[in-house]
């Protein structure tokens, strides 16, 4: 009998392949007489394409093609799957074809024999812009005076949407005082190590088309990309080798994509496309992008009486998948963990020169949780309160959940105190605030930032998701008694290859290498919805346990069959049927699986075979939760930060392998580091990107980042059977105002309340010099 | 104008007609179909392309495929000897040093460069040492200590020799 394995951290199963380089990720896939196409992009971030001539490109030796935006007019548009009222939606072609409208917008694409001549090609080809005015800033650009982006909306503005509940007006008048805070959250690049990349094959006897790509989500994927091609669905297969890491940028369906298989299924040859990084800094979506205005209503005793969000987002200049929708997701959270009786958001959603933004790690939750964390800190420095203090007086108490908030959520579940006095205890806070006193004394710059969090996972309820919130799963049990789960959501680096198996092989009593896990393949695996919004496990596991809960049922009833006991008798454990009605008797799950299979012998009107399909739909979101501590201290001379500690306490409900809970957090918080204090994509006056490598994009390396501390605390998920909550994101979210929270704290004896990110030396040393320059 | 190069990879010694303007990881992936060196920018920035030159961890899309003419080159395939996994790769698997996996294979590379350096490094030094390899998954941590593990294992197989 296999040990159960299930909460514990077991090694993962997809590790052999990746540790000794014979993994495939698109790029490694090879078919004979492949072709290779490159972009030629533009170079400006807003003007008129006066002409292109391709001649020169087409006569390169090796070039097969060269289409223009004219060529490919017959592809439908790259799909935005966002619907608010009154929204804006420009047509986003697979090219441009008469304006260009950001710098990296595809203009032409060639295909050659060799990558090297496809790259020589794009070189010949001579593009007549006519360079018109810009509009960048997001703020500016949604006023009347700015140049427009897409002249037939004759604005910049893409909607407006208010929401949230409770008088705001009321709330804010009641409270005893109200602070307001301009609060940039800037634009962030998501750089998975492997950029996008596809590779299509026509297959034109059966007219049919298969995609390999590197995306999150190959059903919904494949079903847009059917539609953009005008193609049967069904004649389309879409294959998600393995991914590099997505953290939203491929939770997206790109003109690429589509272009790929129509080129392939123009010349009958397969075609690769794999983007370089600095296409993937100009062309995949970027994330983050807002400029708001946080008013927030408080009694003296640091009670909240309302809070008001007035946000400017950044669009880019298309819509993406999700583009408009994700502030939308900010206006939910402002609640944070904390009773607030009013909330409103309101947004406009502004067109700018500029690539789309769109989910990246979190997607509108860090920003609503950094606008709701700055807040709280702005009321307790005010107050002169101890941060923790203002925190803890607004909690929802334990017993008071499901909790509802003014956003109109229900939180499932929750001990936000719970983990709030685990974390200060790990991180020895009372102490921290002494040395802190000391450091000060000392001339030190010492600094403490604490934030509370909660955040939104598993995505979600049908009802609240733009296309289907459920996930599928199928479990068959195979005539040797090996499991094969087949499951609709497609990882790319969360382990759901191990945690599923350990999932099945729990239920079905056998080992975890018994169990194969299947996802990425839509001529393999039932439709599904794919690995986004911490929904993996909670949503797509939960589906593979509820198959087995099916297929269980089935077994049980053939094993009353072959034990001649009647079905009502029959319990399973262990991998063995047994029954009350048979004490000594019983029969191994293989045995059962044999029998169902030969199907010489099974129940009467009962079909053979063991398999089991399960769509699950979740009824609510799931709310994880959290305290992150950060201890830093700054150095003068330089402006350096140094983090002497860092504490998480993440709370995801039950966790089925605790090493990968762990990984995940490590990973969201090392993102966080690196939007708070090193990461921006920079766009200069004209829009020319100004991050365009990884040379001037700085993503956090080895030695820029502490050793974290990691606690836990488990309040199961009543949402679903598994009570996982999830938490691909939770360090995103809950780590950035932490750290933002201690700069700001140890710059406290400077009068500083509040510091826009990324926090660089540079901006922490201008403050320090500055004030002591006027001190002296 | 083509140039014949002679490089030994993994053991095995390569005759091939490059062009001159062939990276060395295009040549190990394109030419040899050893698909485990993965490029992350092209820029000598991610490390994903790390792969052994003569011993000297090397990021391959640095170099010239016919500046390796005459040398012996390792790459991630060639890492694991007689069906037994380097003590890096395993501290990699038994730590969960990676999740994509995709800057894996340089990671793990730059590693084992680490240890033949220093088989007894701090944790700074591993963080230090992997200055030149972004990973975007992991956020580092569970790779320092898959170093350390793996500085465990060859110190406890040099004892036991
Ligand atoms: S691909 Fe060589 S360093 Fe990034
Ligand atoms: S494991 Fe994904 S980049 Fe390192």
């Amino acid at each position: 009998m296999a040990e159960k394995t299930v909460g514990k951290p077991i090694k993962r199963t997809e590790d052999p392949r990746l540790i000794q380089g014979l993994a495939h990720y698109v790029d490694d896939i090879r078919l004979p007489d492949t072709l290779h196409a490159v972009f030629l992009r533009s170079i400006y971030a807003h003007a008129r394409i006066k002409s292109i001539d391709t001649t020169a490109a087409q006569k390169l030796p090796g070039v097969v093609a060269v289409y223009t935006g004219k060529d490919v007019a017959k592809i439908g548009p790259v799909p935005c799957a966002a619907a608010l009222p009154d929204l804006k939606v420009p047509d986003h072609r697979a090219l441009a074809s008469t304006k260009v409208y950001f710098v990296g917008h595809p203009v032409a694409v060639v295909v050659a024999e060799s990558k090297s001549a496809a790259r020589d090609a794009v070189d010949l080809i001579e593009v007549d812009y006519q360079e018109l005015p810009v509009a960048l800033d997001e703020e500016k650009a949604a006023d009347a005076k700015s140049p427009v982006i897409h002249e037939q909306f004759g604005t910049n503005v893409a909607y407006k949407l208010t929401a949230g509940e409770g008088d705001i007006e009321a709330a804010l008048k009641s409270a005893d005082q109200v602070i307001k805070q301009r609060i940039l959250h800037k634009r962030l690049a998501p750089i998975a190590m492997e950029t996008r990349g596809v590779l299509a094959r026509y297959y034109p006897g059966e007219q049919e088309l298969t995609l390999w790509t590197s995306t999150q989500i190959p059903h919904l994927c494949r079903t847009q990309v059917a539609i953009m091609l005008g193609m049967p669905e069904n004649k389309l297969r879409l294959i998600t080798p393995e991914v590099g890491g997505g953290f939203g940028s491929k939770l997206n369906v790109y003109a690429e994509e589509a272009l790929m298989g129509w080129i392939s299924m123009q010349l009958n040859r397969p075609v690769k496309w794999i983007e370089g990084r600095r296409e993937n800094m100009q062309a995949t979506i970027h994330g983050r992008g807002q400029t708001g205005y946080i008013e927030i209503g408080f009694k003296k005793d640091g009670t909240l009486t309302g809070l008001r969000y007035n946000v400017f987002a950044d669009m880019g200049s298309y819509f993406q998948l999700l583009t408009p929708a994700i502030p939308t997701l900010t206006g939910l959270m402002l609640s944070g963990c904390y009773k607030i009786p009013a909330i409103q958001i309101n947004v406009t959603g502004v067109f700018t020169n500029k690539m789309s933004t769109d989910a990246y790690r979190g997607a509108g939750r860090p920003e609503a949780t950094y606008v709701v964390e700055r807040a709280l800190d702005l009321v307790a420095a005010e107050l002169k309160k101890d941060p923790v203090e203002v925190r803890r007086k607004n909690f929802p108490q334990p017993n008071e959940f499901p909790f509802k908030t003014a956003t109109g959520l229900f939180y499932d579940s929750g001990n936000y105190q719970g983990a709030l006095d685990k974390a200060l205890k790990m991180a020895d806070y009372t102490k921290l605030r002494q040395d802190q006193q000391t450091a000060r004394k000392e001339g030190r710059l010492m600094g403490i930032g604490v934030s509370t969090y909660v955040e939104i996972c598993a995505l979600g309820p049908s009802a609240a998701m733009p296309a289907g919130g459920w996930e599928s799963a199928t479990v068959r049990v195979e005539p040797t008694g090996k499991v094969t789960v087949l499951t609709g959501a497609s990882p790319h680096g969360q382990g759901e290859e191990t945690s599923f198996a350990q999932i099945a092989a729990d239920e079905l009593g056998v080992g975890v290498n018994d169990v194969t896990v299947i996802h990425g393949d839509t001529a393999i695996v039932q439709y599904g919805i794919g690995t986004f919004g911490s929904r993996g496990l909670a949503v797509g596991g939960t589906a593979v346990y509820l198959a087995i809960q099916k297929l269980k049922d089935k077994a049980g009833k053939i094993a009353a069959h072959l034990l001649q006991v009647d079905a009502s008798t029959i319990s399973f454990a262990e991998g063995k049927f047994t029954s009350s009605a048979a004490a000594g008797k019983q029969i191994t799950i293989q045995e059962v699986t044999l029998a169902a299979h030969v199907a010489k012998s099974l129940p009467e009107d009962m079909e053979p075979g063991l398999a089991a399909t399960s769509f699950f739909e979740p009824k609510n979101f799931t709310f994880p939760f959290g305290t992150h501590i950060a201890v830093v201290e700054i150095n003068k001379e330089t402006g350096e930060i140094d983090f002497q500690r860092y504490v998480a306490v993440d709370d995801c409900g039950k966790q089925i392998n605790p090493m990968l809970v762990e990984g995940q957090i490590h990973g969201g918080i090392v993102q966080s580091m690196g939007q708070a204090l090193y990461e921006e994509v920079v766009y200069d006056d004209q829009g020319q990107l100004i991050t365009g490598t990884l040379m001037d994009y700085a993503l956090p390396k080895a030695i820029m980042i502490p050793h974290l501390e990691l606690g836990s605390t488990e309040t199961p998920s009543p949402v679903n059977p598994l009570g996982a909550k999830g938490v691909g994101e939770a360090g995103t979210i809950g780590a950035t105002p932490a750290i933002v929270s201690a700069i700001v704290d140890a710059l406290a004896p400077y009068g500083v309340r509040h510091l826009d990110m990324p926090l660089k030396p540079e901006v922490l040393w201008q403050i320090i010099n500055k004030k002591s320059a006027g001190a002296a | 104008m083509k140039k014949t190069i002679s490089v030994t990879v993994n053991g095995v010694t390569h005759q091939n007609e490059i062009e001159p303007r062939l990276l060395l990881v295009q040549y190990i992936r394109d030419v040899l179909n050893l698909t485990g060196t993965h490029v992350g920018c092209e820029t000598s920035l991610c490390g994903a392309c790390t792969v052994m030159v003569d011993g000297q961890a090397v990021k391959s899309c640095t170099m010239l495929a016919a500046q390796a003419d005459g040398s012996t080159v390792t790459t991630i395939e060639g890492l694991a000897q007689g069906g037994e996994l380097h003590p890096v790769q395993s501290g990699f698997w038994e730590h969960h040093g990676l999740q994509c996996g995709y800057c894996t294979p340089g990671m793990i590379m730059a590693s084992a460069q680490i240890l033949q350096r220093n088989p007894d490094p701090t944790d700074e030094e591993i963080r230090h040492g992997l200055e030149g390899n972004l990973c975007r998954c992991t956020g580092y941590q569970n790779i320092v200590q898959a170093v350390q593990c793996a500085a465990k294992k060859m110190k406890s197989k040099s004892v036991a020799r």
